[in-house]
This record gives C-alpha cells, structure tokens and sequence, in this order.
C-alpha cells in the first residue's frame, strides 16, 4: 500500500478554530461539512481500495471564495485537495486527514454556447456528458469521452487530461480546450486562453492540463465544440491471434486510415463481456477488434472496403459489419461493459492503465501472461488499440489476505514492462497515489526534478494536493539551488566559425 | 559574438558549465531564420545546434518521429512524404517573410516558437504534435519529459512548456512527435467577392460543417491578386477559401455538398492537387506580405475578426491584412513608417485575443514587446517558471520577456 505524508499535528491541534474561520470565508455556513456523517461522502475517489477521512470540507459557491480559502489555507500552512465528481482512478481526489477538501460540486453551470466561436463555456463542475447534451440538439458536441463521462467534470478532465475511445482521432483533453480560468494558492484569479487559439507567452495552460491538481483550481473551462460526424459505423474483427490483430491495427494507420475508434479485447475479456450482455461477440478467436468510422457515407464505404482487405491478409476469421447504428451500439455494449463485466465474474478487480509502442503488442502479452501464473491472479486485457493505450484488468480476492498487495505487485510490474518496452506508467488514469511511487521507473531524479520546479513557481510550499504524483517532494528552497561543476575550459573541443 | 558549432551532448554539457561558471549567456540557434523574431537580445556567444542532426526514429504505423533539433523540416517533410505522411500543424516557412531562404527551418525552430499553418485550425497547433523533449534545462542538468507514445499523462505535460518558448526554458537536443496520413486528395473551394463579415460567416459554418473542413482564409482583393495561382487571381476580388481532404470519393462530395450548401453566396472555383497546395503554403507562409512593412500575428475569437478589422482600418487606413483559421488569426502588414508599429490599435481587441510582432525592425522590438504584455500577476508566475529552470538567465535571456532585474 502506498503511504500519504504524516498529518501534521499543529493543524489537527487547531481543528475547530479552521472550521470557524473558514465558515467566515464562505457566504454559505452549509458550505462547511466538518461532521464524520458528512465526511463520509469524500472519504475516496474511483481507487476505492484508499479511504481517508478529510479533516473538513468545503464546497464554495464563488471564485472569490475559492481564492479566499486557498489564501487562509496558505497562511495557516493547511494542505488541500480538490474534487470534481471524485471518478479519478488513480487515487488524485483522495483527502487528506490534515487536509481541507475543496470540492467544486456547486460550480455546475453552463455558461455559454458560443457557435460563432465553435466552444462552450462552462463550470468545472459541469460532467463531460451534461456539455454534449447542451448542445446535440444543434449537431455538436465535446469530443473527448472518458468511460465515466457520465459522472466526471470537466474540472476533473482537465486535472487529469482525460481521454476516451476517440482520443487517436480526436486527441485528449489538452487537445480539445481553449481556455481556463483557475485560482492559485496566493489566492491569484488567472485566466489562461480564452476563445483564441494559442498561448501568448507560456503554454501554461497546457502544463495545467493533467497536473493533477498539484498548481491551482480550476473555476472555468473553455471548450473547444465540433460538428457531430454524418455517419458513424464499426466492424468486428475476429483474430486467431493477438499479434495478428496488432499488425492488422498498424496496417490500418500505415494505410492512411485515422478510425475514430479502435479497440482491442483479448479472449478473457471477450468472454466476460459476450457473457455479461450478449454482444454477439465471437468466442472462438483470441482477440477482437472494434473499429469505428466517422464522415460521410461514401469515406465509411471506401475504408471499410479496405479495412476488409486488409483484415482478411492479417488473418481475420470473423469481419462483421453494424448495419445500423443499433447493431454499433451493441458491437460497443460488450467494450463499455468490459469493466462490470469482469467485476461479475470476480470479487474484486484492479484496473491498470500503462501505453506502449503498439509494436511490442506481443511482447507485453506475453510477459503479461507469464506474470500471471507467477502471481496466480487472471488478467483481462482490453486496449485502445490505436494509440496503445492498455488496460490490463487484474482479477482479485480482497477478502484473502495479501491478495490486494499481490494484486498491486502484478501491476506494478506490468507497469515496469510498459516503461521497458518504452512505453509509459498511465495513458489517461493519471498518476496520484497509485502510481507515485513508480515515477522513478520512467523518471529520472533528474526528470522529476525538472518536474517539481514547475509546482515550485506554482505552489511553493506544496499546499495543493501534497502526496500525489510525486514519490519525493523536494522543497523548494532545496530544488532552487545550483550546483555549478567546474567550467573554466572554454570550449577547447569546439569548432568556431 | 563567438559562435560555437556543438555536434553532440558532451559538448552541449561543456559550453553549458562555462557559461554557468562564468556568468555568461547563451544564444540558441539552428540556422537563424527565426533570429528576428522577438526581443532583441545580448549574450555572450552562440551555440549552433544545426549540426545537431537527423532523424532517429520513424514508426509510420505508429505515428511518431524523433529528430534532432537541427534536423531540417524540408527533410523531415521529404521522408514524412515517401510514407505518406505529413506533420499536421503544417509547419510555416518563415524564411522569405524575414529575409531569408526558402527551406532552411529546423524541427528545433519550429516546435520553440511552435508556429502552425492554416491546417492548424482543424489539426491542432505544433504543441499538440510534440511528445518528447531530451535536452537540457538552464541549470546544465540532462533531462527528458514526454515519451514517444501518444497517449501519456505521466507527470506535468513540460513538452508544452518547453513548445513556445523560444528557447528560454530549455535546450532541446531531440524532439519525439506525432505524424499523421496525408489526405489521399484536396479540394480548395474558392468563394469570390465576399466582405469580411459575410466571409466570416461563411467560413464559420464550413467548419461548422460535417465536412471537416481543414483550413478556411480569406483574402482581399489585393492580396488574392498577388498569388501566383490563375484560378484565384484573375477573379479580381475577394477570395474566401475551405480545404477539405480525404480518399478520393470523399473529398469530391464533401467539396461538392459544401458548395451547394454555399451555392448562393457568391460565384465560386476549385483548386485541386498543386494548386490546392501552393494556395495554403501561400497563407501559411505569409506570402503576400514578402519585403516591407510591420508585420503582426493576432489570434482573436473568430467572430470577432470583422470588428476588429473595422477599427484596424480607421486608425490605418494603409493597412494590409488577411484572415486565416476562419477569422481567428489576423495577419497584418503596417507601414513601416507608423508609430510603435501601430501597437495601440494593433492589441485594441473587442473580444480578447494576443497579437505577436512577427516582423519589425530592431528599434521596434526594442520599443514595444513582440509578445502580448502580461499583467503583473502573470508576468511574476512566468517569469518564477522561467527562472526555475533557468535561474541564471544563460538561455537566450529577456527573448520573449524581460527577466526579473532587468531595465
């Protein structure tokens, strides 16, 4: 189990005075929950394996709030931790017992619909769903979906640069927001972007995206909007094999063709989602391949044709084309349903989230199915085939004691693997607590110092969301200072012209 | 100013120390086309990164390239091209526009001052190609950020901090980005005789379209008159342009329903293949605005670019300009002879926005800042970012903004 950073006693020592104080800040006493029954509601996020009671929580109403009790929080050297609808995976909304929890659930409206512009600006408490419904009914719609885009907010997508099934062709959060106003911990109301296009000085909102809630929050999101496609369409294909279904995947793109969709189940997972909601899925192939067109009628005919041709030279046993839009959507129920589907037929399940070079497909698995006899758990496998984004479900027991700890040792080490084969720790689940302590696997001291001089100009004192992304958090005084080698030579190797 | 010609990291790693150990500065370089843009700066010596070259990897199946920073973009585009691939940001070529060469831009260039061309609007600008950076941060420590996959959200995204930059983050030795499929065909619509605010309107709802139009411009009648393309030149009037692409069949009826749908606008053309190509080199280069004159980069909302043109046009009456990305990048040329190279109404913005001097004289660039001026509040949290990477400044110091303790 991962460990947070040790509660500090001199702010548990003034409890009560911090709750006093902050009903002051806020115009709404209710604002303030400091009652264990209230609490309850925040103890975890979307890694449910951690609970934490906050110290106490608030939910403001206003910006001005906000700044406010970022600023008094500072001052009484109080960490925080913000929350969206709290659906991270990875541990980013877990509290903190010495910590203020600041959730932005009141922050839920839609401001504007811009369609001059093509973007939409809204709450971060907005879900990711709740923008698309706002504007469907004209033919648009916010492109990244995240399999929790029910519930989760925009604020949390921003935190965690969330990515969905379309991602490949339609790129991440980053990808997809114009703007964001946010608060920082001196208490600073800043606005990053807006109805533009590109940064005037420092891409900072492009650092803000995916950091997890470690330099500031977030109080207004600007997104981009697009035109829903004409048609949309998806093909099941079948393989004897997994590599087969790999190298069909490569073809595809190195032909030219960007899917909308491309996803990979493998044979434990088909199984588990055909059984769970009857997707028509065939049983007797070892990896399949759901992959989504979007345009015109005439592009879907022209690359399904050769998505055929090519499925069939990778070896495919089963090509099945929706013939409606009905027929997709089951083709996609068993994918959607991947994760209950597989929470049925175990206890418990873990769900990692690592990317690698699509290249080394095989490899992965197969040392993936090596780990698994050596720890005695099953692992389900399903995959944004596209940009290599896996997802290895890892079945468990949490009742049997010590199966959790072996259940994070196998990811751990699958998490290893993907970094091996030059890949990365998280695609899209971000790193929080889960994966903190893995940075040094892909990151050098180096690296991550690099890292933490960017929180150091955001949040010196390391008040937002301390314990999450980072194994160590070196102070900044420490990181801010410089050790200068010997550098009298001057440039004796060098050429000058 | 000594010049120093680095080939490999040890190097890099040598002239770092000295400069760290001696108080001096660095100016980073490739093959200098971009030297112009920006605050004019002081250092003690060029380091030249152009021998720093090649490309390292290339997965055409997986979408991704690594380069060294001074590889040049007219070899990376030749290689892209044999595979059928492109770099979707469709990089500017700068070169002419500021004095010099066609061709001699590097991926290092590019990705620090992350320039996009009117594909931009559809694919997304240079910073959401980059993947990877390796180099070094001001304090002489090796690093890398990023990775060579496409979806990764481990750590903070530094690749788009380090995009932009203009060097004053970091030394970028080599950059991992994302390439995509060149549509197999392109159509250009051309649209004659519009005003702005009917071309505004027009280019909003072609990429409002189901069409994924991919580029969308409009060029006054002076300016289309100056292409070198018969189809768009001869009309003697306004020209408002949509691209859209894909396989054949696909690009024909897109390009064919958009037409319909614009039927009643105004007489209308196509460009196909070449044509096609030269006309989107031509506004992302800035062609029309070779020679003379200030030049200034203005993204604004979109909807707003027919105001704001209006008021342009009172307070200059000499003004050229045109619109790409459907009105949300203005590209002005103002008389040399205007003061402050007409900054007041250049940033006098109806609906936010920041405008950046592309070309201007070194008087200028030392009167006015090239880049939009921040308020307090950002200008500390900037210049705190800068200075933890950089604390001494060694990196092209004061480029995009002055560094805390100078005049």
């Amino acid at each position: 189990m991962v460990k947070m950073p040790k509660p500090d006693e001199e702010v548990l020592a003034k409890r009560d005075y911090l709750i006093r104080k902050l009903r002051e800040l806020v115009d709404n006493p209710d604002s303030v929950i400091a009652e264990k029954a209230g609490l309850r509601a925040f103890e975890c996020d979307g890694l449910s394996a951690y609970r934490q009671l906050p110290m106490v929580a608030v939910l403001p109403e206003t910006k001005e709030e906000i700044a406010e009790i970022l600023k008094f929080c500072k001052s009484e050297k109080v960490n925080v931790v913000p929350r969206g609808a709290g659906t991270s995976l990875s541990g980013g909304a877990l509290p903190l017992a010495d910590g203020v929890l600041l959730g932005l659930g009141k922050f839920s409206r839609i401001l504007e619909v811009d369609y001059d512009n093509r973007c939409a600006v809204v709450q971060p408490g907005v879900t990711n769903l709740a923008i698309t419904d706002a504007v469907k009914q004209d033919g648009f719609y916010y492109a990244p979906d995240p399999s929790s885009q029910i519930a989760c907010t925009i604020g949390g997508n921003i935190a965690e640069n969330s990515g969905g099934v379309h991602c490949l062709k339609y790129g991440l959060t980053t990808n997809n927001v114009l703007g964001v106003e946010m608060v920082t911990m001196d208490g600073d109301i800043i606005r990053l972007g807006g109805k533009h296009l590109d940064a005037d000085g420092y891409d900072l909102m492009g650092v803000v995206t995916g950091s997890e809630g470690l330099l500031g929050v977030i109080t207004e999101v600007t997104v981009r909007l697009l035109k829903s496609p004409e048609c949309v369409s998806a093909q099941l294909i079948g393989f004897p094999s997994s590599e087969e279904a790999g190298e069909c995947v490569g073809r595809i793109i190195g032909a030219g063709i960007i899917p909308a969709g491309m996803e990979m189940m493998d044979r434990y997972a088909i199984h588990a989602a055909e059984e769970f909601c009857h997707a028509g899925y065939p049983l007797d192939v070892e990896a399949l391949l759901i992959v989504e067109l979007d345009g015109p009628e005439v592009e879907i005919a022209h690359n399904n044709e050769l998505i055929a041709q090519i499925a069939g030279e990778c070896g495919a046993t089963v090509i099945k084309q929706s013939q409606s839009d009905e027929e997709r959507m089951t083709f996609w129920a068993g994918r959607k349903a991947a994760f209950p589907a597989v929470g049925r037929i175990s206890p418990d399940y873990m769900c990692m989230d690592g990317t690698i070079p699509r290249s080394q497909l095989p490899r992965v698995l197969a040392r993936m199915n090596e780990l698994s006899k050596h720890y005695g758990l099953r692992v389900a496998n399903v995959f944004h085939a596209g940009d290599g984004n896996l997802h290895p479900l890892i079945l468990f027991d949490a009742n049997i004691p010590g199966e959790l700890e072996k259940c994070e040792q196998f990811g751990a080490d699958i998490l290893k693997l993907c970094v091996e084969v030059g890949g990365v720790l998280t695609g899209e689940h971000g790193v929080g607590i889960e994966k903190r302590d893995l940075m040094t696997e892909m990151f050098s001291e180096e690296d991550l110092k690099q890292q933490q001089r960017l929180k150091c100009a955001f949040d010196p004192d390391g008040r937002l969301n301390p314990g999450k992304v980072f194994p160590i958090l070196h102070r900044c005084a420490e990181l801010g200072k410089m050790h200068v080698h010997n550098g009298e030579l001057p440039f004796p190797d060098l050429p000058r012209f | 100013m000594d010049k120093y010609l680095v080939e490999n990291e040890s190097q890099i790693k040598e002239a770092l120390d000295w400069a760290l150990a001696g108080g001096k500065s660095l100016s980073l370089a490739g093959n200098s086309t971009k030297e112009s843009l920006g605050r004019p700066i002081q250092a003690d010596a060029e380091l030249n990164l152009s021998s720093l070259s090649g490309i390292e990897l290339y997965e055409p199946a997986e979408l991704v390239m690594q380069a060294k920073a001074g590889t040049r973009l007219s070899d990376i585009e030749a290689v892209l091209k044999q595979s059928g691939q492109k770099l979707a940001f469709q990089p500017p070529d700068y070169g002419p526009l500021l004095g010099g060469q066609e061709g001699q831009g590097t991926i290092g260039g590019i990705f620090s001052a992350n320039l996009s061309g009117s594909e931009r609007i559809k694919a997304g600008a240079a910073r959401d190609h980059l993947l990877g950076v390796k180099g070094f941060s001001g304090r002489g420590e090796a690093f890398q950020t990023g990775s060579r996959v496409m979806k990764n959200v481990t750590g903070y995204d530094l690749c788009k901090l380090v995009c932009g930059s203009y060097g004053t983050i970091a030394l970028c030795t080599d950059l991992t980005f994302k390439v995509l499929p060149k549509g197999e065909k392109a159509r250009t619509i051309l649209i004659f005789g519009l005003a702005e605010k009917k071309a505004v309107e027009v280019m909003r709802n072609g990429l409002s379209s189901r069409h994924e139009v991919s580029a969308a411009a409009y060029l006054p009648g002076k300016i289309a008159a100056e292409t070198d393309i018969d189809h768009v030149s001869r009309a003697q009037s306004s020209v408002t342009a949509l691209r859209v692409e894909g396989p054949g069949p696909s690009a024909e009826y897109r390009c064919a329903t958009l037409r319909k749908e614009f039927d009643a606008e105004g007489p209308q053309d196509e460009l196909h293949g070449h044509n096609s190509e030269k006309f989107w080199k031509f506004t992302s280069d800035v062609r029309p605005f070779l020679g003379q004159g200030t030049i200034w980069k203005v993204s604004i909302p979109p909807a707003s670019s027919p105001a704001y043109i209006d008021k342009v046009k009172q307070a200059c009456p000499g003004i050229e300009y045109y619109f790409d990305w459907g009105g949300g990048l203005v590209w002005l040329k103002v008389p040399e002879e205007m003061e402050n190279g007409g900054e007041t109404f250049v940033r006098n913005f109806p609906d936010g926005g920041h405008a950046t001097l592309i070309r201007g004289n070194i008087l200028l660039r030392n009167t006015i800042s090239p880049f939009q001026p921040q308020d307090p509040v950002m200008t500390l949290l900037m210049e705190k970012v800068r200075a933890g990477f950089d604390p001494k400044g060694i990196f092209n110091p004061g480029r995009m903004y002055a560094m805390s303790g100078d005049v």
